[in-house]
């Protein structure tokens, strides 16, 4: 794949700016920035635009270069030209979700009532939430209905809120390695991440804005620990092995004598350059929260009632954090819904992190869903 | 079922596969169980314009009918038809798929229950070659559309026509058309399920509905 990142646009917008956005923890929210970014052009009856959900720790640069790190986009390899999310074809949108740390409004940025960064006087937010600044957002581009929305991870969760809250501002949606609620497994790690943000003295309760030490090592250990749960055994093993970093022998110490300990501690470092602790709290807590089942009494299958979009469900063999068995509870509820839903799961070593690497079943698959959608959508060629 | 493998027994296949689309009204909705890679819904959509879904055991089988822009999830038919919520399509099609079931009297009242219509395809177990190949040579029967040795078979539960509408007696439900297929791909004139039919009909196709409905 190409790595020269194609055309892009990055915008911002000031949303609920008349009429403050109500949150699901029962506050409102008034006038929020919103960073977001677009390639390829809306057509004339804007019906060709996907809304592109990033998962915890992305970001609206899906397929631009990332402005702290010089890195290509996270999904560079699936959106531009001839690309799975053709941007000949499409207008393709991606915005930092409410609470992140990329140009949309959270925690480390100015509360209007005090004059100073939000920290943790900052809403607790909700995937449902995110979603409806995002349905701002659309409501904003004056797109009516969104030709597809697509995700992996928490980007799945917000595919699933979008198809359940605006079935009817949703053509198709594309749900990857996600699950309709947070598991107790997944839960915990996230508990683990927070714990070790908070556990690190230079959080001071997130008010840590004007000083100039950060969390730094707290939030690089919640990384690694999450990272974990990104890959699989099986990669793990593959990539590393037990095979030493820089040296011949173990050296009878605690320097990172594995190569698997010093990529996770690069991982770790590299992390905290970009993100903020006290947005990784607040998002994580969001992921927590989901659960479209209780939303709805306890079955699923009323989130999509009556829903005319067309679904698309990617699993992926080896993903652990949320397994092929979670991505199936979304389907069967949408198959007692009676929606029109395809499911694949595609079968790989590279655990819950192949829908953000070259995959190319889940390529053929999501081209082949949007071709289809497209087709029944009237989109020509 | 396994699509990939059975690619090469299509010429026979296909014939059952017209039929099939002959007995479905355009525009319907139809549920394909063991869809394989899709090459049955896709002729329905194609000529009959439904609104077609599809349940398929292979992964492999899924992702290509997928990729062809199909709505097709991965599933069993012993343990997932239950999803499907009651009514929910005007034919629910078994196309050769029955014997590789763990239950198929379950499974038949399960399409019954999903569709309006079962469209059910087997091979017939009582075909005079499928009788003689065990008669004279005594070994399980090989023929062009049962084409597995006895061991690695999926098809774990052979009948004959008459076990079939048998079965359809027991459970309850009419047989609103049925074809049967001689080896050569004609359809027999004298399909009344009889000794005849049983001997020299090589594959069935039933339309079903449940009695009284």
């Amino acid at each position: 794949m190409s790595i020269s990142p194609p055309h892009n646009d990055t915008h911002n917008v000031i949303l609920a700016k008349e009429t403050p956005m109500p949150l699901d923890c029962g506050t409102t929210i008034g006038a929020f920035n919103m960073a977001y970014c677009t390639y390829g052009e809306l057509n004339a009856e804007k019906s060709n635009a996907i809304l592109v959900c990033h998962a915890l720790t992305g970001d609206q640069y899906a397929a631009s270069r990332q402005p702290v790190t010089g890195k290509d986009g996270w999904w560079n390899m699936m959106i531009g030209p001839g690309k799975v999310l053709d941007t000949d074809k499409y207008f393709v949108v991606c915005s930092n979700v409410l609470g992140g740390c990329m140009g949309t409004t959270g925690p480390r940025d100015i509360d209007p009532a005090t004059g100073k960064p939000y920290g943790l006087n900052f809403p607790i937010i909700t995937i449902g939430d995110m979603v409806r600044a995002q349905a701002l957002l659309q409501d904003y581009l004056e797109i009516e209905s969104w030709f597809c929305v697509i995700g992996g991870s928490m980007g799945g969760m917000q595919t699933l809120q979008w198809a359940s809250a605006y079935p009817e501002r949703v053509f198709s949606a594309i749900p990857i390695a996600c699950a309709a609620r947070h598991s107790a497994q997944n839960i915990a790690f996230h508990e683990v991440g927070r714990q070790a943000v908070m556990a690190d003295p230079s959080w001071q309760g997130g008010d840590y804005y004007a000083s100039d030490a950060k969390p730094r090592a707290g939030l690089a250990v919640a990384r690694m620990a999450a990272h974990v749960t990104y890959l699989s055994e099986a990669a793990l093993h593959r990539k590393f092995g037990r095979n030493l970093q820089d040296r011949e022998n173990l050296t009878y110490g605690f320097d990172a004598d594995f190569q698997v300990e010093s990529y996770l501690r690069y991982q770790g470092i590299n992390f905290v350059d970009r993100f903020d602790a006290n947005s990784y709290l607040y998002i994580t807590r969001a992921m927590d929260y989901f659960d479209l089942v209780e939303d709805h009494g306890g079955t699923l299958a009323k989130a999509f009632e009556g829903s005319n979009t067309r679904f698309c469900s990617v699993s992926f063999s080896s993903d652990w954090l949320f397994p092929t068995s979670e991505n199936r509870k979304i389907v069967h509820a949408l198959i007692a819904a009676a929606a029109n839903v395809s499911f694949v799961e595609v079968e790989t070593d590279k655990g819950h992190d192949a829908f953000l690497l070259e995959t190319p079943e889940m390529f053929k698959t999501i081209q082949g869903f949007l071709q289809s959608s497209a087709k029944s959508r009237g989109l020509g060629e | 079922m396994n699509g990939i493998e059975n690619a090469t027994g299509r010429r026979d296949i296909r014939v059952d596969w017209q039929l099939i689309a002959d007995m479905v009204e355009p525009g319907s909705r139809v549920l394909d169980v063991g869809c394989d890679d899709g090459q049955l819904l896709a002729h329905l959509k194609e000529a009959k314009n439904v609104d077609g879904r599809g349940l398929e055991l292979s992964q492999q089988g899924v992702n290509i009918c997928v990729a062809n822009g199909l709505s097709v999830v991965q599933g069993n038919a012993d343990t997932d038809l239950v999803y499907y919520p009651d009514g929910s399509f005007d034919y629910a099609i078994l196309s050769k798929t029955l014997q590789a079931t763990h239950q198929p009297h379950v499974v038949l009242q399960q399409l019954l229950r999903i569709g309006k219509r079962a469209i059910v395809s087997f091979p017939n177990f009582g075909y005079w070659r499928c009788r003689s190949y065990l008669a004279f040579r005594g070994r399980m029967p090989m023929t062009n559309s049962l084409d597995f040795p006895w061991y690695e078979t999926p098809n774990i539960h052979f009948c004959t026509l008459r076990d079939f509408t048998a079965l359809c007696d027991e459970l309850g439900l009419k047989i609103e058309q049925s074809v049967i297929l001689a080896a050569s791909g004609k359809i027999m004139t004298r399909s009344d399920y009889g000794m005849y039919a049983n001997l020299f009909g090589s594959d069935c196709i039933f339309m079903l509905s449940k009695a009284g409905a």
